[in-house]
């Protein structure tokens, strides 16, 4: 145990995802010795992160207002929606510059180990969205791991009753990979080979 | 596939060690608990992922010492020169692993680059241990062939656990039932017959390629030339179970797939009500008779030796098929044999690329090749090459 606020810093580091007591202890000292501006930029960015980003009401990616650039665009396509796991994966579909539709965020894949199940998702919110909006069709591009698998399984079936075309990425696609790792390259040449996952 | 050297540093009762090695047989000879079967451990962990005797990686780091290093060098068939480096650490570290002097980003990239078909005396729990022994004798040697075969069994096995925390949290009321936990289960049971079809394909295919040479080490090694017989029982069914090499050698998978489908179907209310998966490869057996009998639980001490010995030796024409053949490593394996079996396994030895023999006894061993005397000095193992000399016992061979 170190002494007040040193030991509260690694306290609160050590919480974040990824980092253990050692690295906590490495980041704390390395703040106490650093600059004093440079930890007041990181300060502050922690601090305006928490008070200007938000989740999209519509598509629950990260955003500024209540509705995220994307989602306040009228260039983009009605009718074509993609649904991700996460934020990140956004990202990565974006830069491929393959995608001109909107997306929806999940919020993660189902995984009964971890407790998450449908209703833990943004499910029914993307079922609200296929019946307020004029989407065409639903691109499912959820990890192409065990989980994701089953989450796209889960919702094409739930599609195929809403009468909601779906598609799935083409595979080429590392196995076990994240969307995220995947180059621009594969990720652009799975867009434009996705196939109907009907049921 | 040749292994051209090795080399350990705090590695079991190592300190430092380096020992090149030539094609052909190479004898390791030294009383035991010298430490012979510790560096043919070292090669095996290096090739295939895990030790054969122990699990994790700590063990096998010299008491006392914080990192274990394991380093191969080796030549594949097409003449192309390969290393592959292993840092293991004796806490929780994780082992850091290079191939040709990259650290790899996963440790199943640096598996198969050496191919390795080692047989010792552990090794009997194939024939007489649990039907878990089996599938995983099975699941090694495909992982090794091609590694494609380790990712399906990942998938499989992150789908099992899904699937039965499903199964378990149905169970115990946790979850809505009705259409929800229909759906979940169906999508579930989707990823599990997907990954599982995969896998039994490759296994049968894998026992109908390992049936005849099987069959032919074992009269070869046997006191009384039975018949062997490689039978794989799928919770697939029937479709799958085959003995012979008549039929065709890899199984639809359509038919396999159908068969999981059905026996998730027939055993529905079973699973619902033990909360477990009871169909798909992990419960499947794989079957060893010799004569008219099952081996496990009617075979001799002898016979239950000479059938795991057999499968092993069988197992480098599986490798082989893909890519380069593999180095076989034998420990402690002929002071088991009389003479007349000992000359059989040395003619089988001498059809092999590389074979790392170890023998307390040299005269056991009627093979000629390099002899490497193994002996414990004050807790370390130091190794002495020694030259073919007209003490040896080639004469005998
Ligand atoms: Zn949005």
């Amino acid at each position: 145990m170190y002494e007040g606020a040193v030991q509260d810093l690694i306290d609160e580091l050590g919480r974040l995802p990824g980092i253990g007591p050692k690295s906590a202890q490495r980041i704390a000292f390395h703040l106490l010795q650093t600059d004093p501006t440079e930890a007041r930029r990181l300060a502050d960015a922690i601090t305006r992160v928490k008070a200007t980003m938000r989740f999209c009401v519509q598509c629950h990616n990260v955003s500024q207002a209540e509705h995220c650039r994307i989602c306040l665009d009228p260039r983009r396509d009605d009718t074509l929606l993609c649904v991700v796991e996460e934020p990140r994966d956004v990202v990565a579909i974006e830069r491929t510059r393959e995608f001109r539709g909107r997306y929806h965020v999940l919020g993660g894949a189902i995984s009964p180990i971890d407790g998450i199940g449908p209703d833990q998702l943004h499910i029914r919110e993307l079922v609200l969205r296929l019946d307020a909006e004029p989407v065409a069709e639903v691109i499912l591009a959820t990890n192409p791991n065990v989980e994701g698998e089953a989450t796209a399984s889960y919702l094409s079936r739930l599609l195929a009753t809403l009468e909601v075309r779906a598609t799935r990425l083409a595979s080429g696609l590392p196995v076990g990979g994240d969307l995220d790792y995947a180059d621009e390259v594969t990720l652009g040449r799975a867009f434009s080979g996705r196939r109907d996952v009907g049921i | 596939m040749l292994l051209r050297r090795i080399e350990l540093t705090d590695v079991r009762s190592y300190d430092h060690v380096s020992l090149d090695l030539e094609a052909g047989v190479t004898l390791l000879v030294g009383r035991n608990a010298q430490g012979k079967t510790n560096l043919l451990e070292a090669v095996h962990r290096l090739a295939t992922g895990s030790s054969h005797r122990v699990a994790g990686d700590a063990p096998l780091v010299r008491a006392g010492c914080e990192l274990g290093v394991i380093r191969c060098r080796l030549e594949t068939d097409d003449g192309r020169e390969r290393r592959v480096e292993l840092e293991l650490a004796s806490g929780t570290r994780r082992t850091r692993t290079r191939v040709d002097g990259q650290q790899v980003r996963r440790a199943a990239d640096a598996l198969g680059v050496l191919r390795v078909v080692l047989f010792a005396p552990e090794d009997t729990a194939i024939v007489r241990g649990e039907p878990s022994e089996r599938r995983r004798f099975l699941d090694d040697l495909l992982a090794q062939r091609r590694p494609a075969y380790a990712a399906a069994r990942a998938d499989y096995d992150r789908a099992l656990r899904q699937r039965n925390q499903l199964l378990r949290d149905a169970r115990a009321g946790r979850l809505p039932a009705g259409g929800t936990f229909t759906t979940a289960l169906e999508v579930w049971t989707e990823q599990v017959v997907a990954a599982g079809a995969q896998l039994i394909a490759a296994r049968v295919a894998a026992v109908r390629t390992l049936a005849p040479p099987t069959d032919r080490f074992y009269r070869e090694l046997a006191d009384r030339p039975e018949p062997v017989g490689l039978v794989y029982r799928s919770t697939a069914g029937a479709a799958t179970a085959t003995s012979g090499a008549d039929d065709a050698r890899v199984p639809d998978p359509s038919a396999i797939v159908a068969g999981l489908r059905d026996g998730f179907v027939a055993r529905a209310e079973e699973e619902r009500a033990r909360g477990l998966t009871l169909v798909g490869p992990h419960r499947d057996e794989l079957e060893l008779s010799i004569g008219a009998l099952p081996a496990r639980g009617y075979a001799s001490h002898g016979e239950v030796w000479s059938l795991a010995l057999a499968l092993k030796l069988a197992t480098d024409v599986l490798l082989a098929e893909v890519g380069d053949r593999p180095v076989v490593l034998l420990d402690d394996v002929f002071a088991e044999l009389d003479e007349v079996r000992r000359e059989r396994l040395a003619t089988a030895c001498r059809g092999f690329d590389q074979v790392l023999v170890t023998a307390a006894v040299e005269a056991d061993v009627p093979l000629a090749g390099s002899r490497v005397e193994v002996t414990l000095d004050a807790g370390v193992t130091r190794l002495r090459p020694r030259e073919p000399g007209p003490t040896g016992v080639e004469g005998a061979a």
